[in-house]
């Protein structure tokens, strides 16, 4: 086994104008773990996701893919590395039925690129590919739907889709379940370990439930600094956390 | 109406299967080989011809803004420059400096519009939406600008040529106006062929996700602007193809090849056609030129029928001609198509009465500021009339109102029909 870590922050900052939203952020996650960022609102989550897929430049500090520079790359260039996330609020091809949105979401990494000599519905491999992933989210009955036709739930199933299609190595998930409700949200927990199992997985989370469920790791986020990281009995036990942020929303 | 839209959508898919597609495919190909024996006039030939080139110039269009969601105000750069191309190339041919089938001339052309496609493609799709268009109208104003400047040109005469080279193939020497429409309709279908199946590939499906979403195709790989970047060469590349046959047909290319108006043309076109669906710009093209063709005969008020009919079916039918005709689809499967058809023969009735008051009024304002010279005194529809007088005004405004009252009570009559048609469908769905 590899002992790199998959995903490496080394003291990672980001100013926007004079606010610096992240404050020398530095984690290491090895390979196969689940790890869960979790901090009170404005803590800076989703801009470490930004930053890490290449959504935003970092102001300093360095991120390394599985030992890899990735810093300064476009997002493009990053999930060629096999890398992908989803977001937050739901991000899809709207005109697209659901089986092209997962088939444009495997073209490259099947290495098909700017192909426009071959027939797509030929690609045996696309097919395929593209078919089980659909069933697996669960969409097999609605490959055919557009999918800005589809319930705010199955978006957000096709939005795990496009993000998982391509067999990425690490996986970025902003707030999955966010606005479910409970059996949505059972039903998506359930969907996250099944279609990422094998991979690391990084997630955003709000929903404490989920977060201490799934997660083997977890970081805390405040103000754009992270003030501990470690298995989730850890976390619920230590003192900054509960003052910084538990405690707040009284979990 | 969102009833309507979303049985629509899904239908359209399944829509063109089997039997139907290859009906399709056939018209297609049939029609435009046995209509210049039904209309064999030269003037329709004539008219045909420019057709062809349009639907070509239309459905290269559509690769921008209906697949990729690149509004352009520049694409007549492409058709003119593959124009020029194909004049000079005629020119050597001529002059005997190398030999080359007129044939495949339009090659040339299609090669003019991809080496400008390449160097112009490569600054507009930096970016989408509005600065694509801002750029792609800065690239036009420019290249319109150097053609009246540089010498390769032919300044405002531009340059023209002799397309009878003696070097057709078979004895076809491209003479007679029938052999040219001929070229054109075959070039028509290989580009049209070529275009849709552009679209069934990795790259036709990946250009329709940037146009949705170019963040989230970042996100699975791909570059936005290099995706773009090489749609816009492709496109470029029939773009030259229609403009070389242009160039062919009418035996001179000049800066009106390059200019704003002959860029609008195919946005037009696409627009009133639909952008949706692939045979939307070819419908666009065929309507457009009929208009500017058979309509400019008789008025010189042309464009503003074409910028009316612009306005209405971009507020009204966005989704274009071809957009509402598949929208008929699921009625016209359920048999309920015989429903619809007493309201819209009340709509057409009211309509026409209410266009030909809007057609008086047109044409008597156009005869006043345009040709008050030869008095008040006109001729329209075959009436003759002296618009000095307050009645033929007086009719006019009465044509408008009614034919406005009773088109508003058709809109509503066809709104209940459609929704009495889609209840029905929808009540079957649910019994089965």
């Amino acid at each position: 086994m590899n002992n790199t870590p998959i995903l490496e922050l080394a003291d990672v900052t980001k100013s926007f104008g004079k606010t610096q939203i992240i404050n020398g952020v530095s984690l290491a996650v090895p390979r196969g773990e689940r790890h869960a960022i979790i901090g009170p609102n404005g803590a800076g989550k989703s801009t470490m996701f930004n930053l890490i897929s290449g959504r935003f430049p970092v102001s300093s500090g360095k991120i390394l893919l599985d030992g890899n520079d990735i810093t300064a790359m476009p997002p493009f260039e990053i999930n060629r590395r096999k890398l992908s996330r989803s977001f937050q609020v739901t991000n899809i091809f709207h005109r697209l039925s659901v089986y092209d949105n997962i088939r444009c979401a495997v073209l490259w990494s099947l290495g098909y690129k700017h192909s426009f000599w071959r027939s797509l519905n030929r690609l045996k491999d696309v097919t395929e590919l593209a078919n089980h992933t659909v069933e697996e989210i669960g969409l097999g009955a609605k490959g055919e739907a557009l999918a800005g036709a589809l319930t705010y739930a199955e978006q957000r199933a096709l939005e795990l889709g496009i993000t998982i299609a391509g067999g990425a190595e690490v996986i970025l998930l902003d707030e999955p379940t966010a606005g479910m409700n409970h059996s949505e949200t059972d039903a998506a927990v359930e969907l996250i370990l099944k279609v990422t199992k094998g991979k690391t997985l990084l997630m955003v989370e709000h929903d404490m439930g989920v977060v201490f469920g799934m997660a083997d790791r977890i970081s805390v986020l405040v103000y754009g600094k992270i003030i501990a990281t470690g298995p989730p009995e850890e976390i619920r036990g230590n003192k900054a956390v509960k003052e910084a942020y538990l405690g707040e929303e009284a979990v | 109406m969102s009833d309507i839209k979303a049985i629509s959508i899904a239908e359209v898919d399944k829509g063109m299967s089997g039997i139907r597609r290859w009906v399709f495919w056939i018209i297609a190909v049939v029609a435009p080989l046995i209509l210049p024996l039904i209309f064999d006039s030269s003037y329709a030939i004539s008219m045909m011809s420019q057709m062809g080139i349009a639907i070509i110039f239309a459905l290269s269009y559509n690769m921008l803004l209906g697949n990729s969601g690149l509004l352009s105000f520049g694409h007549a750069v492409y058709f003119g420059l593959g124009g020029y191309f194909v004049i000079h190339a005629l020119n050597a041919i001529d002059a005997g400096k190398f030999y080359f089938p007129v044939t495949f001339l339009p090659l040339l052309g299609g090669l003019g519009g991809l080496i400008f496609g390449i160097s112009f493609g490569y600054v507009s799709t930096k970016r989408a939406g509005v600065t694509f268009a801002m750029i792609s109208m800065g690239i036009g104003e420019l290249m319109f600008a150097a053609s009246s400047v540089l010498p390769i040109f032919g300044g405002e005469a531009g340059v023209s040529s002799n397309r009878v080279t003696g070097t057709g193939l078979f004895g076809i020497n491209y003479g007679p106006p029938i052999q040219i429409y001929y070229l054109i309709a075959g070039w028509a279908m290989v580009s049209a062929l070529l275009i849709y199946a552009l679209s069934l590939t990795p790259l036709g499906r990946m250009v329709n996700a940037v146009r949705d979403n170019p963040e989230r195709a970042e996100f699975v790989g791909y570059n936005p602007q290099r995706v773009r970047f090489i749609i816009l060469a492709l496109s470029s590349i029939f773009a030259g193809i229609a403009g070389g046959l242009a160039a062919i047909n009418y035996e001179i290319v000049s800066q009106e090849y390059l200019s704003a108006n002959q860029s609008a043309m195919p946005l037009l076109m696409t627009y009133i056609g639909g952008t949706m669906h692939f045979f939307g710009p070819v419908l666009g093209a065929i309507l457009v030129t009929f208009l500017q063709v058979v309509v400019g005969v008789y008025t010189k008020a042309w464009p503003l029928y074409m910028g009316i009919v612009f306005m209405i079916m971009v507020l009204f039918a966005p989704q274009g001609l071809a957009g509402l005709i598949m929208q008929h689809q699921p009625i016209l499967r359920a048999g309920l198509g015989a429903r619809l058809i007493p309201s819209y023969l009340y709509a057409m009735v009211s309509g026409l009465i209410m266009l030909l008051g809007i057609i008086s009024l047109v044409e008597f304002i156009y005869h006043l500021s345009t040709e008050i010279h030869s008095g008040t005194e006109m001729t329209l529809f075959g009436i003759s009339f002296d618009i000095a007088s307050s009645f033929p005004w007086v009719i006019t405004i009465l044509l408008i109102a009614v034919g406005f009252f009773f088109f508003r009570r058709a809109c509503s009559a066809i709104s209940s029909s459609w929704n009495s048609a889609l209840a029905e469908i929808k009540g079957s769905e649910s019994h089965e």
